[in-house]
């Protein structure tokens, strides 16, 4: 086993981040304007914007479901306990002694078991909850004559704010993380480049090698 | 001719409604509405406000234009050549026989009308209702003061209960058919030599001018009435005052001089002289929108012209817009303000101090100017204290077009704070509800303490017991509940009431209608008080706002703790 520089983010992959990242800024900056916390938007002109952002976000999400399992790329995220307590304790306390971080990424495993229980839970519970309330949200006067409307209209509401609160937390902690370790530059450049430095077999470095050499340098 | 092509062009949205309404149901016409908004709002998200800017109101023509009563213009007689108009004329019922002399079986319609009738029965709750029987919170009674109140009855003499309304020479065809504007009409009583010196000196009318004149009923006929309801103008509705008889599109798009010109029958559209869009019977909610050609020349909805997808579908916004006309009312948005244009109405109204004299003898007090410069009473000796309001943000209410009235026979408890003249049902949860804006009139008026009802007060006579004149408000109720046969108790007292009146006149162009933070914002939002919905930007779950709030401030206080242990300690940044 040795570290390589290895092509880990597909351009697909990269260019659904960055622009999931943008659209998720302007739904969180027009989505708290439209709930009240600031006035820099006019009314509808946050309107447009969060639902435009909204569909084209779940276009996006689209993609990336369909990318996501013709790739087999979806392993990534399939939760695991082993190692994810030597994550956690690092995170907590030996990050604080200057400790190596426990996690090196492999080839078919490149997040650390926080970080892919993280986008899991992001994936399956937090995603979905604020696009299928937003939808709702957003289709409000096709279901508005049945029966208690009004009452469901606030539980979607309800669901698609404390979802949108929890997505900016998660916002929060993604950026903190980042300037853990070497430095912030470090830690954004793979998604940018595509490449970082991952834990090759000998058989894995052969093959890339081999048979697709672009993607290893 | 210059007026035709523009009353026609609102059709342009009729049409294009249409062709969506086709859909079976709403949530396929969402759909596609759903696919289009995102399809245009993709093109350009932000541009709504420009594009088709000129839609549907009109910009302001320079040159004046005829009022437009309906779609065809030009008829095919001149009054001015008929010989039986040429008069001389002794009196109105003379020119009303000349009319009827060529219009045969008018007489016979009209007097199925409410202007001539005074009188309508709810169909759903029974209630009889019409001017004839009803109290206001005004002037409170026309029951047993014709003499004075059936000025505006459109027939001649009407005075006490022998008038006949059967006989249709009485019908006064001239009040909104003549357009020379020297017509006028009196009390058909004397009234109190205190009251009637009023109405001395006035010029004799040129009846057989007045007869030649004839047209379609302009603003000013009809105004000549419904703009001075309550005894003044726009004392009463708030939303139709003098300033509406040549009023700049501004203050009401449809009706504005300079701009679409409607005459008031443009909306309230007739047939065999009975007109579409009565107080008494409101449509809240209109479903049928437009109709196929021909069809729905029977109602005054917005919608009827303008369609149930009125915003022509440019934008996200305009999607939006078209989404609230299922909750909200066109006027809620489009009328953001009553009683503009510079003439004020009465919201207040103070019976309790009515009857103070000088040595005997009845006074006013000017104590307001409205904007276009004029004095108002502030206090009338026959009337009470008065207080106005101009650019009058209405009151919002879930409103199902039912109105449910106090009549004179309507029993209520003596020691209630306050009742209401016309409550109203409507609420989130009836289909037929949607949010209307209102004028709230309230009012000290007199009442029967011992039996819980309000009374016929005998305002209006040449007897002693008119109130004015003689001031004597015990005296008044008793003859007038008396000469109806009515129970009275003997005791009267004051009793607060409120009265609402749908606001629906004084449309304002597009560009001044409500902004949607007027309503979606946390406070002083316009519908802060209606209840049964979950309004965006105005309502919130105070536990998701805390919890959430928390969460993220503890998340960044955690990130800040985390960060500082990490700056402070000796081995971070030293390894991996």
């Amino acid at each position: 086993m040795a570290l390589h520089h290895v092509k880990i983010f597909s351009i697909f992959e990269r260019f659904w981040h960055w622009s999931q990242m943008v659209l998720i800024m302007l739904l969180l900056f027009s989505g708290f304007g439209l709930h009240g916390f600031h006035r820099l938007l006019r009314f509808d002109a946050a309107v447009t914007l969060h639902t435009l952002a909204a569909l084209a976000l779940l276009l996006l999400w689209a993609f990336s479901v369909f990318w996501l399992f013709t790739t087999g790329a979806w392993r990534h995220f399939i939760p695991t306990g082993s190692g994810l307590w030597s994550v956690l304790r690092f995170y907590a306390y030996g990050i604080f002694k200057g400790e190596r971080h426990p996690y090196r990424k492999a080839y078919w495993r490149k997040h650390n078991p926080l970080q892919a229980l993280a986008y899991l839970v992001l994936k399956v519970v937090l995603f979905p909850a604020i696009w299928v309330s937003g939808l709702a949200y957003l289709s409000y006067f096709a279901w508005r004559n049945l029966p208690n409307a009004p009452v469901w209209l606030e539980s979607v509401a309800l669901v698609h704010t404390a979802a949108a609160f929890a997505i900016l937390a998660f916002v929060l902690i993604h950026v903190y993380l980042l300037t853990t370790g070497h430095s912030f530059r470090e830690h954004v450049k793979p998604m940018i480049t595509g490449f970082d430095e991952v834990d090759l077999t000998p058989e894995e470095e052969a093959y890339l090698r081999t048979d697709e050499p672009s993607q290893i340098r | 001719m210059r007026g035709l092509p523009s009353f026609l062009s609102p059709c342009i949205g009729q049409r294009r409604a249409e062709k969506r309404s086709l859909w079976p149901n709403s949530l396929g016409r969402h759909l596609t509405a759903t696919v289009l908004a995102v399809t245009l709002g993709l093109a350009g998200p932000f541009a709504s406000a420009e594009v088709g800017s000129g839609w549907p109101t009109p910009p302001a023509s320079g040159t004046p234009t005829q009022q437009l009563s309906g779609p065809l213009k030009g008829g095919t007689a001149d009054h001015r050549k008929f010989e039986a108009l040429r008069g001389p004329f002794a009196d109105g019922p003379e020119v009303t026989q000349a009319c009827l002399g060529c219009h045969t079986e008018t007489g016979e319609h009209f007097m199925k009308n409410v202007h001539w009738t005074w009188s309508y029965q709810d169909p759903n709750t029974g209630q009889q209702l019409g001017k004839r029987y009803l109290i206001n919170n005004f002037c409170t009674n026309s029951r047993g003061n014709e003499g004075m109140c059936a000025q505006c009855h459109a027939g001649y003499g009407w005075k006490d209960e022998t008038f006949d309304f059967s006989d249709e020479t009485k019908i006064d065809c001239l009040v909104c058919h003549e357009t020379t504007g020297t017509y006028y009409k009196t009390p058909n009583s004397e009234g109190h030599a205190a009251c009637s010196v009023m109405f001395e000196g006035k010029p004799p009318i040129d009846l057989a001018a007045a007869a030649r004149s004839v047209d379609l009923p302009q603003r000013a006929n009809c105004g000549a009435c419904h703009f001075k309801g309550g005894g003044g103008d726009n004392v009463k509705h708030g939303d139709l005052s003098t300033a509406l008889t040549n009023p700049p599109r501004t203050l009401d798009v449809h009706m504005g001089a300079d701009g679409l010109n409607f005459a008031c029958s443009a909306c309230h559209v007739t047939n065999q002289h009975v007109w579409a869009g009565s107080r008494y019977n409101i449509i809240a909610k209109d479903t049928q929108g437009t109709g196929l050609p021909g069809q729905r020349a029977d109602v005054t909805t917005c919608e009827s012209c303008h369609g149930l997808a009125p915003h022509p579908v440019d934008s996200v916004t305009a999607f939006k817009l078209n989404d609230h006309v299922q909750s909200v009312a066109c006027q809620t948005c489009h009328i953001p303000e009553f009683a503009r244009g510079g003439v004020a109405t009465v919201v207040d109204w103070d019976w309790r101090t009515a009857g103070k004299t000088h040595d005997g003898e009845g006074y006013h007090e000017e104590g307001y100017i409205q904007g276009n410069g004029e004095h108002r009473y502030t206090y009338k000796s026959i009337k009470g204290d008065f207080t106005y309001d101009e650019n009058v943000v209405p009151e919002y209410r879930w409103f199902n077009g039912q109105m449910r009235y106090t009549t004179i026979d309507t029993r209520f408890d003596p020691d209630a704070e306050s009742i209401e003249i016309n409550g109203f049902s409507g609420s989130r949860a009836d289909e037929r509800s949607r949010i209307w804006p209102f004028k709230r009139m309230h009012t000290w008026q007199p009442y029967d303490r011992g039996n819980g009802t309000l009374v016929y007060t005998h305002l209006w006579g040449e007897d002693e017991a008119a109130y004015w004149g003689n001031y004597d408000m015990g005296t008044a109720i008793e003859k007038g509940m008396a000469d109806f046969g009515l129970d009275y108790s003997g005791e009267f007292g004051f009793i607060q009431t409120f009265s609402w009146w749908p606001i629906t006149h004084m449309v304002a162009p597009k560009e001044q209608a409500l902004a949607c933070r007027d309503c979606h914002r946390l406070r002083n939002s316009r519908i802060a008080g209606v209840k049964g919905v979950y309004v965006p930007g105005r309502d919130r779950n105070p536990w998701v706002d805390i919890l959430g709030t928390l969460l993220v401030a503890g998340t960044l206080g955690g990130i800040l703790i985390h960060g500082g242990i990490r700056r402070f300690s000796p081995h971070d940044g030293e390894h991996h």
